[in-house]
């Protein structure tokens, strides 16, 4: 059994498909945070068979919550004050993101014109399927792994 | 202020009054040939399309307004680098009203973005060409009396013609169509149409032979191979000429089955099918021109 400590304050996301931590940790640039950050992969899971655990002691307003459910909006995710659980956030799709994932259209306009942001809104919520808003390219998953 | 970016734009209530003003200006000319005075409409057209920007020039003229413009982007600013923002910026000091046709998508929407004015896509890439989409609703609409009620036929390249594409998705709106499409194989119409008609219960089949549906058909949609959608030349020349609409395949048509086109045709259809009362081609690029007319007034918010 490994253990990692407790964190003091900060947020748990847990029920990471196995093997997508990493993704989400440059996707929310905690490189770029000072701060301690745990990194658990393949641990056990009932739900799930073997799951990813992210830890991070920061304050939870750091964190983008829509950037998170876009990647996986089945990703628990617990604040922790004082050492303890005090929410568990419920994650939506959002209906817009904003240069988080880049169109890769060569015939959008977003191709030649660099100043311009890549903005993708939720064309379907069952399929979870998000268009650039300037060409209507659907983002594929493909493309959202070699972000 | 208003721009138009797609078809989807106008309500159908909108739609009906913007084609009743259309309807009005064919009917009556003499009564918007000053509607436009000392208006300026600026035609930015970044690749060339001499049909979309004399029927823009055309129907800003008939109005008694001026025209100003490009057309292409070696005459304009983009040559030497020029953002898209900016062109339009510098357009809105210069013009009332912006017709604008890009090779990349998306463009005339971030134009409408920065713009001090009204901005009309006038087609972007092989994504939207809305004013296309009101010429064929208003000549449907003009010719067999209502958007509705109708089998149509769409036929040749379902795959890349963006013009069959939201033509289904403007018709879509209204009520008892029943959409049939005749392509080869390799032109299908996308899955994403498919599903969409599925999704909203509206009828419709995928045929291969032109022939085998004729009978059925209320209007017939040909569209052309378009050489530019292919990246490879043998592809082109092996599908150009699978569906040719000749006067045998008329003699299996309905007497009152219109046939339309959005132009240029290459040989989709048979020059001897002109002289047929069904080939309503060229009073659809008629129609164009009253439809424009009655979108510049509305968007000049002149109606």
């Amino acid at each position: 059994m490994l253990n990692v400590g407790k964190i003091e304050e900060g947020f748990v996301l847990d029920h990471i498909k196995a093997g997508k931590s990493l993704d989400l940790y440059d996707h929310l640039q905690l490189d770029k945070l000072d701060c301690t950050v745990a990194i658990i992969k393949n641990a056990r899971s009932d739900k799930l068979g073997k799951k990813d655990i992210l830890k991070v002691e920061c304050n939870i307003d750091m964190l983008d919550l829509d950037v998170l459910a876009f990647i996986d909006h089945n990703i628990t995710v617990n604040v922790i004050k004082n050492g303890i659980i005090v929410e568990k956030k419920v994650l939506t799709l959002p209906g817009q993101i904003r240069n988080v994932i880049r169109c890769h259209n060569p015939r959008c306009i977003t191709s030649i014109e660099q100043e311009l942001p890549h903005i993708f809104y939720l064309a379907d919520t069952e399929k979870e399927v998000y268009r650039c808003k300037y060409c209507e390219e659907k983002y594929t998953e493909t493309a959202k792994t070699n972000r | 202020m208003r721009h138009l970016m797609s078809p989807l734009d106008f309500t159908p209530e909108e739609l009906d009054k913007l084609f009743d003003l259309a309807n009005d200006i064919e009917n009556n000319p003499a009564k918007y040939a000053h509607a436009c005075d000392g208006k300026i409409l600026a035609t930015c057209f970044y690749e060339p399309s001499t049909r979309t920007r004399l029927s823009f020039e055309s129907a800003m003229i008939r109005l008694g307004g001026r025209v100003i413009g490009f057309s292409d982007a070696a005459s304009s600013s983009a040559s030497k680098g020029e953002s898209v923002s900016d062109t339009i910026r510098i357009i809105s000091c210069y013009a009332d009203i912006c017709a604008m046709r890009h090779p990349k998508e998306g463009a005339p929407m971030v134009a409408g973005e920065k713009s001090g004015i009204p901005v009309i896509n006038a087609g972007d890439g092989g994504h939207q060409h809305p004013t296309q989409t009101l010429t064929d609703l208003l000549t449907i609409r003009s010719l067999k009396g209502s958007l509705g009620g109708f089998t149509i036929g769409l036929c040749g390249d379902l795959k890349f013609g963006r013009t069959a594409h939201s033509l289904i998705n403007a018709l879509v709106r209204y009520d008892n169509i029943r959409f049939i499409f005749i392509s080869p194989e390799e032109l299908r119409c996308p899955d994403y149409i498919i599903e969409m008609l599925k999704k909203k219960g509206i009828s419709y089949s995928e045929v291969i032979r032109l022939e085998d549906v004729m009978p059925e058909l209320d209007l017939l949609y040909m569209t052309r191979v378009q050489k530019e959608r292919f990246f490879n030349e043998e592809d082109y020349i092996r599908l150009k000429d699978f569906y040719i609409l000749d006067t045998a395949k008329m003699g299996l048509a309905k007497e009152d089955m219109l046939v339309l086109h959005p132009l240029p045709r290459v040989n989709e259809i048979s020059v001897e099918v002109d002289a047929d009362p069904r080939a309503a081609y060229f009073r659809q690029a008629q129609y164009g021109v009253y439809v424009r007319m009655a979108l510049i007034l509305t968007l000049l918010e002149l109606a």
